[in-house]
């Protein structure tokens, strides 16, 4: 049986490959995945591991400057932890945000990952955590040195001077030194500046005081006796821990963000592999209609119906255990090439083995073999009940085009169960409803699929007046032979249809999100510039006393973040403002009384907050405030909800007296004469030229509240590339089968004077009909998918409105016209080279 | 029927001349047909008779123009297949050739119509109406216009064929076996439709086909045995061909 069903491949091996293409790329697809991840997940393991390796114990408080009331490890814990025995070494540490300008004065990194720390040298003058390349560590205020790859990029020297921002104004510094270090976020590609131990006191904490503790211990010394002596020493608040534990931890914080990766990735191998069923099942049943007769032969000669179905089983495990042996060889090239294009993109990568972990071997092996087996099951079934008396009939069997009234009556109620779900998913318009229009989704897919080849003959029907038209004889052929074999050319175009439904699908919720957003930014600001920290941080009170100052600025309005319990324990969030600016710079829709009372010290609130309060213009509010003092504020007016404003609006000078800490997340500008590069350039003169500091004009706000939207869906069509390609090896599935069975007929037309050129137009047409009518399929589908979510949505995204793009889907159509054309150069080239005589013979 | 009723016309619809196929080179040289010299005047209906490899099937395809030949020449009408190219060739088939095959070849997404003026469709051309409701009625089939291939008996199917064939107008028609897959009264159907072709509408007619009583329809049987011509007969019937055949079966034999 064995040997029959590997010469059975070997013959069929033209007509085998391109199942063999597909199953190998969803399996290069699931272990490149499996095996990027694992070695990611290993280099960042190790990388924590050795983050930690000295480390007993560390220390952590959550003590930050202008909060006093977070106590820090003051230098004398820090000499008791140092006296302990079996402590090697203690080292205190400061730590904070830190940019590094370039030579342009632009940040160097991204915000998040620019980090500045004190340099904290022993007794020999080293500081174990950095070597130094060039130069010494910064021993006093005014010093400073940087990690190897900042100093490269900013192209910074011994001796030169650094512009540095912290949370305040920028200084510059000297470079002493350039140095390297394992420290997990810079190999991340962070940027790191040292400080000398005051300095960075000063700028992060308090003089004298330290955020956090490393204690490395003396030989023999055990980490868990340390841990219990140093816990009694520290204040409260503080926490304690083992290197061991800590490194634990950030392995399983890596782990799990991997995860998320992992899984979406998979997500996508899963749509691959289910396009790639489709070409497999189609692959086999047309093997097996061909072989009726050998297969006719095998049953009369004494094979039961369980052998032939075992005999077919075997074959496509033959061909899916070839097929994953090469794709999981691809997918671990596919894991190294993705690694190194990482590196490129600056997302660096802590260096490490590959990792080919069993599991991956085994998952890939598993899936390729399984799904091709699956995919053959119906075909082998079909192949099990040929009578043996087909081996005797002259005819050639014909696969029989069954009544499809079953398969239809089927695929319609599952089409309209899913589409209700959907309809009432979308109605609903929650998370809950999101889920219902998830598993409608994915019956009305299948229903679709189930009825796609009922509806490829009126479809295609509807085309036939035109082709005909435009290219004759071959347009009119080319759309009788599409509808011909009804369920192939369903199975083709359901691969195309379910790549295109989601790529449509995420189109229309992509640029209608887009679109609110924009729409969203153009109607509630009126600002002509928004300035914030590049860390995420709180920007400092000078600079926005240095902005009110700046050339051309007419009105300016922090957004100063604050917490209010109104009453017993109502607590809501607010926005401090400036009285008078604040309406100059977003769009305010006053409801009632005036805004301008926010500068007698009333508040404004939004219309639904005060509704669900009961609050109305001119009531008394209890108000207390961070440092627990109440005080009774008036309403002075109620304003339509503002994306970028919490909902509950008041004046910055009352607020003040109550907070030690501003938090200023943004600062709203709105400028003399409007955006102009005069005016930006006066705002940013304001701040000093402060790298850390990021001035951006509307534009630029869009895109920071939507740009990820289009990265999001670059990423998403770049993974669903892989299920549209899948997609295409079918169509030239598909064709060439069509070709192989219709050699007599074009043999025939040749004869009676087709010539080649439109021999190969009539396949080329097929193609183009096939792959456009599951195009259209998958569009409308996907389009009838994004509307759904999008409505469910529409209740948490304020002027939402659904937002067909247009060109998106034509695009998509003329690509799918294309892949047509792509996917037939073969199948028309063999067709148009047929030989008419041999082609027109009789069996 | 008598020999005088012959109304042939000194005009040639096609003719191979010194016409040779050989497959292959050296040891394995198969010679296919060995300077074969033959006419095919208007208006008459010749059958092409011989052995299975006597090359007659060979014959029709290289002077139908659907095979290339090695040396000698072929003509249709005033035109010289040696020298066309494949374009040329294709075009000569669609307007001067009509085929009738074995195994009928319709194609089975057209109606029997569509089927019948396929080749002007490919052509580009409007049928002529009034030959085509000529065509359709002499082959019997007016009840039959919108069946599609699979709905119809191996008998209508190759009076389709036949039809296609006609509709055209072609000069000259070739039938490879047209009676090979169908019973004996079919058969006598459309030969007799391609006899009528030639008495009424002067079509002119080859046919290849190794059955004595099929021979016995046509004008003249000209008799094929190792790739050359061996032996003609005018007016045949099928017991004379018979005979004939019997004795190059014999002469091959002791040969």
């Amino acid at each position: 049986m064995f040997r029959t069903a590997v010469r059975n491949v070997l013959a069929h091996k033209a007509r085998l490959l391109m199942t063999v293409l597909a199953v190998m790329l969803g399996v290069a697809f699931v272990s490149g995945t499996l095996v990027f991840t694992d070695t990611l997940g290993n280099a960042f393991r190790n990388q924590s591991a050795k983050n930690y390796d000295d480390v007993a114990v560390a220390v952590t408080t959550y003590a930050e400057r202008g909060d006093e009331e977070t106590p820090a490890i003051d230098a004398a814990t820090l000499k008791k932890i140092q006296a302990l025995d079996g402590v090697a070494e203690a080292t205190g540490r400061v730590s904070g945000f830190a940019g590094v300008a370039d030579t342009d004065g632009k940040l160097i990194g991204n915000g998040w990952s620019n980090t500045g720390a004190n340099f904290s040298p022993g007794a020999d003058g080293k500081d174990a955590q950095y070597t130094f390349t060039k130069g010494t560590g910064p021993v006093k205020d005014g010093q400073i040195a940087l990690d190897k790859e900042t100093a490269d990029k900013g192209e910074y020297r011994v001796g030169s001077p650094v512009r540095v921002a912290t949370n305040g104004p920028v200084k510059e510094y000297t470079l002493s030194g350039v140095f390297t270090t394992e420290d997990g976020a810079v190999n991340a590609g962070g940027s790191l500046v040292l400080f000398d131990t005051e300095a960075a006191q000063q700028l992060y904490l308090r003089p004298g005081e330290f955020k956090d503790v490393t204690v490395t211990a003396a030989p023999g010394a055990s980490d868990q006796k340390l841990l219990a002596a140093v816990k009694p020493l520290l204040p409260e608040n503080a926490e304690a821990k083992t290197g061991a534990a800590l490194a634990d931890e950030e392995a399983e914080m890596t782990e799990s963000g991997l995860k998320g990766l992992n899984s979406m990735l998979l997500a996508f191998a899963g749509i691959a592999l289910f396009v790639g069923v489709f070409l497999i099942a189609n692959t086999f049943t047309m093997l097996i209609a061909q072989r009726t007769k050998e297969l006719a032969l095998m049953r009369a000669v004494g094979a039961s119906r369980r052998q032939v179905k075992r005999a077919i089983l075997l074959e496509a495990g033959v061909v899916g255990v070839i097929a994953s042996v090469i794709g999981f060889a691809l997918g671990v090239g596919l894991a190294t090439g993705l690694r190194s294009a990482m590196g490129m993109f600056g997302g660096k990568i802590p260096a490490g083995p590959l990792v080919v972990s069993p599991t991956a071997v085994v998952s890939a092996f598993a899936v390729g073999v399984l799904i091709t087996v699956f995919a053959a099951w119906l075909p082998a079934r079909r192949a099990a009940k040929i009578p043996p008396v087909a081996a005797m009939s002259s005819v050639h069997a014909v696969a029989t085009t069954k009544s499809l009234v079953v398969r239809n009556s089927i695929g319609g109620v599952i089409t309209l169960v899913g589409s209700a779900l959907i309809v009432a998913g979308a109605a609903q318009g929650d998370e809950n409803g999101r889920w219902l229009i998830g598993g409608g989704a994915f019956l009305a897919l299948i229903g679709v699929i189930v009825l796609i080849p009922l509806l490829s003959r009126p479809v295609i029907a509807l085309v036939r007046p035109l082709l005909r038209g435009l290219f004759g004889v071959s347009g009119k052929l080319a759309t009788q032979n599409a509808v011909r074999n009804p369920r192939r050319t369903g199975a083709t175009a359901s691969a195309l249809a379910i790549g295109l439904t989601l790529v449509t699908g995420i189109s229309v919720l992509g640029v209608t999100l887009g679109q609110a957003i924009d729409k969203m930014t153009t109607d509630n600001i009126r600002a002509d510039y928004m300035v914030s920290m590049a860390s995420g941080d709180a920007l400092d009170q000078s600079a926005l006393a240095a902005l009110r100052k700046a050339d051309g600025v007419e009105a300016a309005s922090p957004q100063r973040s604050v917490w209010l319990t109104v009453g017993e324990e109502d607590g809501v969030s607010a926005s401090g403002v400036t009285p008078g600016d604040v309406e100059k710079v977003f769009d305010l829709k006053t409801v009632s009384g005036s805004l301008a009372s926010l500068k007698d010290g009333e508040i404004a609130v939004d219309r639904k907050t005060a509704k669900s309060h009961g609050w109305k213009t001119g009531d008394s509010v209890p108000v207390t405030f961070q440092d627990e003092k109440t005080e009774t504020l008036k309403v002075g007016a109620l304003y339509e909800g503002n994306e970028f404003l919490s909902p509950v609006l008041i004046a910055e000078d009352v607020v003040d007296p109550h907070e030690t800490l501003a938090d200023i997340r943004e600062v709203w500008l709105t400028m003399d004469g409007g955006q102009s590069d005069a005016n930006e350039k006066a705002v940013v003169d304001a701040l000093g030229d402060n790298p850390a500091m990021s001035v951006v004009d509307r534009q630029g706000i869009r895109d920071m509240f939507g740009g990820f939207i289009n990265t999001a869906l670059n990423i998403m069509y770049a993974l669903l590339a892989m299920a549209l390609i899948i997609a295409v090896l079918g169509v030239v599935n598909t064709l060439a089968m069509s070709v192989f069975e219709r050699q007599q007929e074009i043999g025939m037309l040749r004869a009676i004077g087709l010539d080649r050129r439109r021999v190969k137009r009539m396949i080329r047409l097929e193609a183009v009909v096939i792959s456009l009518f599951g195009a259209v399929v998958g569009v409308a589908l996907g389009t009838f998918l994004g509307w759904a979510i999008g409505k469910s949505l529409s209740s948490s995204i304020p002027g939402y409105a659904l937002v067909i793009p247009w060109d998106r889907l034509a695009l998509f159509l003329v690509l799918a016209g294309l892949v047509g054309v792509l996917a037939s150069l073969w199948p028309a080239r063999s067709g148009a080279k047929l030989n008419m005589l041999t082609a027109i013979k009789t069996e | 029927m008598t020999t005088t009723t012959v109304h042939r016309t000194t005009a040639v619809a096609a003719r191979a001349t010194e016409l040779s196929k050989v497959y292959g080179a050296g040891e394995t040289q198969v010679v296919a047909l060995d300077r074969v010299t033959v006419d095919f005047p208007q208006g008459e209906f010749t059958a092409i008779m011989g052995p299975s490899g006597s090359g007659k099937s060979t014959l029709m395809h290289c002077v139908a123009g659907l095979d290339s030949f090695s040396s000698g020449s072929v003509r249709i009408g005033e035109t010289e297949l040696g020298t066309l190219k494949d374009k040329q060739l294709t075009k000569l088939r669609r307007d001067k050739i009509g085929f009738i095959f074995q195994a009928f070849n319709l194609l089975p997404t057209l109606t029997a119509l569509e089927n019948i003026t396929l080749p002007m469709d490919i052509a580009g051309r409007k049928p002529d109406a009034a030959w085509l409701q000529k065509v359709i009625d002499m082959v019997g089939l007016s009840e039959r216009l919108k069946h599609r291939p699979t709905e119809l008996s191996g008998g209508q199917q190759q009076r389709v064929a036949v039809a296609r064939a006609l509709a055209s107008q072609p000069e000259i028609i070739f039938g490879d076996e047209p009676t090979g897959n169908l019973d004996s009264r079919s058969g006598a159907e459309v030969l007799g439709f391609l006899r009528n072709s030639v008495r009424e509408l002067g079509q002119t007619v080859v046919m290849v086909t190794h059955d004595p009583v099929a021979a016995s329809y046509a004008d003249r049987v000209v008799f094929l045995a190792d790739g050359a011509v061996v032996d003609q007969m005018l007016n045949p019937t099928a017991d004379g061909v018979l005979d004939r055949m019997k004795a190059f079966d014999a002469k091959g034999r002791t040969s």
